[in-house]
């Protein structure tokens, strides 16, 4: 799970991360009031879930009252990679002397926790990764042992040499380690962790990413979901137990198995189609969920064919067939369905469609040649 | 031969009286494997199709030699069922539970090492030696035995491509499911080893997807490790940035991960690379 910086600061604050005030707003007005709250010049930042907001222009320093409604008010009619501004973060403008770079992400590799340090902070972390991967100074921390205190004062060191500073940022990842710990995160990130005025380091940004297996440990988070984290369709097809991304294709794809899901879609585009979705129906063969997976898939206007790919084994290929005919009975499907059914209960499942009139494939690359030919 | 299981293979189910620990337990039973006990707290002393039930591993290592463990319980327990399993020395815990969370697999990942013991998953369909033992939940009927070793990160997609073996006369050693969590108990590298030092397996086929570097790694390994021919299928070659494909390891970020990459490092290494699952058993032809 995916949150604003506004929730990130938030959380940063119950943890003693040393985070500005802030406001948010979902309109121009209210951003105006809180502007003038503040006082002095702000700075306005658009509240989406992706990066690059500043070159997209949702980031503006404003002076006035006057001024933040107007800012305020561009920000909110931006569409930023899709995704549409809906609140702003209004918060005093800092002056920054130096930008740092702090981050914290599970690495699958190494299976430690590694921390990122740079005194290069500000730019994308990534390409800094690319273009001077010596920049970035990192820590891997077992879990199990905890941070290596001398290892982590001489890594912190080749960032901050002056030792104010370092104690600060010392303070700051302990923090840090924390919260990833206790609220079960997959990355947590401060860019820039900023040198202000005073000697003082203050995170400026925040980001904070949740591990989606752990969210049942923590009511607590449930009120920084974000619907727009995910499309319509993909919050329908959650609701419904199915794993479901959107795509851009044109050929929508209903599979049992994420693996083979992914493979579908591959093959797909290798015969020159195009996915409209991944969609996984999951292990259990509920007549229901097929019908439901349908339902969604349906609902895209793009979708210009179907193409169902089942590799029976927990799932039974003749609950699948069944789901097919009750969709068939309740819904109108207006485009071509190529059905591939294979494994548990194939004899009986293919039985069921070819009883009406559907024409079933035994092999993948079959029926994929099939379903791109109908686009 | 094979790897890591045999015919004499003795077997427990941890959570055998749930949904899916009772319906596999029969299946794992109908398939030849010696399921020789169940684990359900609260339902020691009760049977399950003749299988003796115990509350613990524990007391069911005081009747029972056990050589492996299968855990089906829901994902909130499946932490402690996997450190009961070690804490019992279990040599060999499967865990198929999917939805673990990645910070207690981090550390069930250390305490399982500490134990000396192996685990397979958790989020994996298992693995199976045909004619000889299965613990999992795939399907017997479309295996054969014989000489080729599957490693996979997947359920399904590994059917398919045993589907492809077995049509094309292509018979299996062991095929394993490692799961497709991004903290996984064992992975490519530590199978790749077993695979190459078993005289009856004669190549390996590997199965990799989108999200971590296992694949680049595993590649590596082979070229400098490998005598046996190794093909590779990896999947996720039209997957978005930024999502996470139903499997929760299954996600490019930062620009890692990506399909592009671990086909790139298998060519590199000499690696056959298939652009679908009927396309192994020609290359694997081709090169053994």
């Amino acid at each position: 799970m995916k949150i604003h910086e506004y929730q990130a600061k938030e959380l940063f604050g119950e943890y003693g991360l040393p985070v500005q005030r802030q406001e948010v707003a979902a309109d121009a007005k209210t951003a105006r009031a809180a502007a003038e709250r503040i006082g002095g010049e702000v700075v306005i930042k658009a509240q989406v879930l992706v990066g690059g907001r500043g070159k997209a222009g949702g980031v503006k320093l404003v002076d006035s009252g006057a001024e933040a409604e107007r800012k305020a008010g561009d920000i909110l009619a931006l569409t930023i990679k899709d995704l549409p501004v809906e609140k702003v973060l209004i918060a005093p403008a800092a002056e920054i002397l130096q930008e740092y770079y702090l981050g914290m992400i599970l690495d699958r590799g190494s299976k430690t926790i590694v921390l990122m340090v740079s005194a290069e902070g500000g730019v994308d972390i990534e390409e800094l990764a690319v273009t001077f991967p010596e920049k970035i100074h990192q820590l891997a921390i077992n879990p199990v042992a905890g941070i290596d205190a001398p290892a982590l004062r001489s890594v912190l060191s080749a960032a901050f040499p002056v030792p104010q500073l370092r104690e600060q940022a010392e303070d700051t990842v302990y923090k840090l380690y924390r919260l990833f710990l206790e609220k079960d995160c997959s990355l947590v990130e401060i860019n820039p962790y900023a040198k202000v005025d005073g000697e003082q380091l203050l995170a400026l940004d925040a980001k904070v990413n949740f591990d989606d297996n752990a969210l049942y440990k923590h009511p607590e988070l449930e009120r920084f979901k974000n619907p727009e984290e995910y499309s319509e369709d993909e919050i329908e097809a959650r609701n419904n137990g199915l794993s479901f991304v959107s795509l851009d294709g044109t050929i929508g794809c209903i599979v049992n198995g994420a693996g083979l899901a992914m493979a579908t879609l591959d093959i797909v585009k290798l015969y020159g189609g195009d996915p409209a979705n991944f969609l996984d129906v999951g292990g259990s063969s509920n007549p229901e969920k097929v019908l439901n997976a349908l339902r969604i898939i349906l609902g895209n206007p793009k979708v210009k064919a179907i193409l169902i790919n089942i590799f029976g084994g927990i799932t039974r290929c003749d609950d699948i067939a069944n789901g097919i005919l009750m969709a068939m009975d309740q819904i109108d499907i207006k485009v071509p369905l190529v059905i591939r059914l294979i494994g548990t209960n194939d004899v009986e499942g293919r039985r069921l469609l070819v009883d009406r009139g559907f024409r079933v494939a035994e092999r993948l690359s079959d029926a994929v040649e099939q379903v791109v030919k109908q686009v | 031969m094979s790897i890591l299981i045999d015919d004499n293979t003795q077997v427990i189910v941890q959570g055998i009286t749930g949904r899916d620990g009772s319906f596999h337990a029969k299946t794992m039973l109908a398939d030849g494997t010696k399921v020789v006990a169940g684990v359900t707290p609260g339902k020691g002393g009760s049977e399950m199709e003749g299988i003796p039930v115990y509350n613990s591993v524990a007391e069911a290592q005081l009747a029972h030699r056990i050589d492996a463990s299968v855990i089906f319980v829901p994902a909130k327990f499946a932490s402690a069922a996997i450190r009961e399993a070690a804490d019992a020395g279990v040599p060999l815990i499967v865990c198929i539970t999917e939805g673990v969370p990645v910070l207690e697999m981090l550390e069930n990942y250390y305490y399982v090492g500490e134990k000396g013991v192996r685990l397979i998953g958790p989020n994996c369909p298992g693995l199976i030696s045909p004619g000889k033992c299965k613990i999992g939940i795939m399907p017997l009927r479309i295996h054969r035995p014989g000489g080729i070793g599957v490693i996979s990160r997947s359920g399904t997609l590994t059917y398919e491509v045993v589907y492809n073996l077995t049509a094309a006369g292509l018979g299996q050693s062991t095929c394993v499911g490692i799961g497709g969590d991004p903290i996984i108990g064992t992975g490519f590298i530590d199978l790749l080893a077993l695979f190459e030092n078993d005289p009856d397996t004669t190549g390996v086929v590997l199965i990799g997807e989108i999200g971590g570097e296992d694949e680049e790694a595993a590649a590596q390994y082979i070229k400098d490790n490998m005598s046996k021919p190794v093909v590779a299928f990896v999947s996720g070659r039209s997957a978005p940035a930024g999502k996470r494909m139903g499997h929760a390891g299954a996600i490019i970020s930062g620009g890692k991960g990506t399909a592009e990459a671990k086909v790139r490092a298998f060519t590199e290494a000499g690696v056959a690379v298939a652009e679908k699952p009927d396309e192994i058993p020609g290359l694997l032809h081709g090169r053994s």
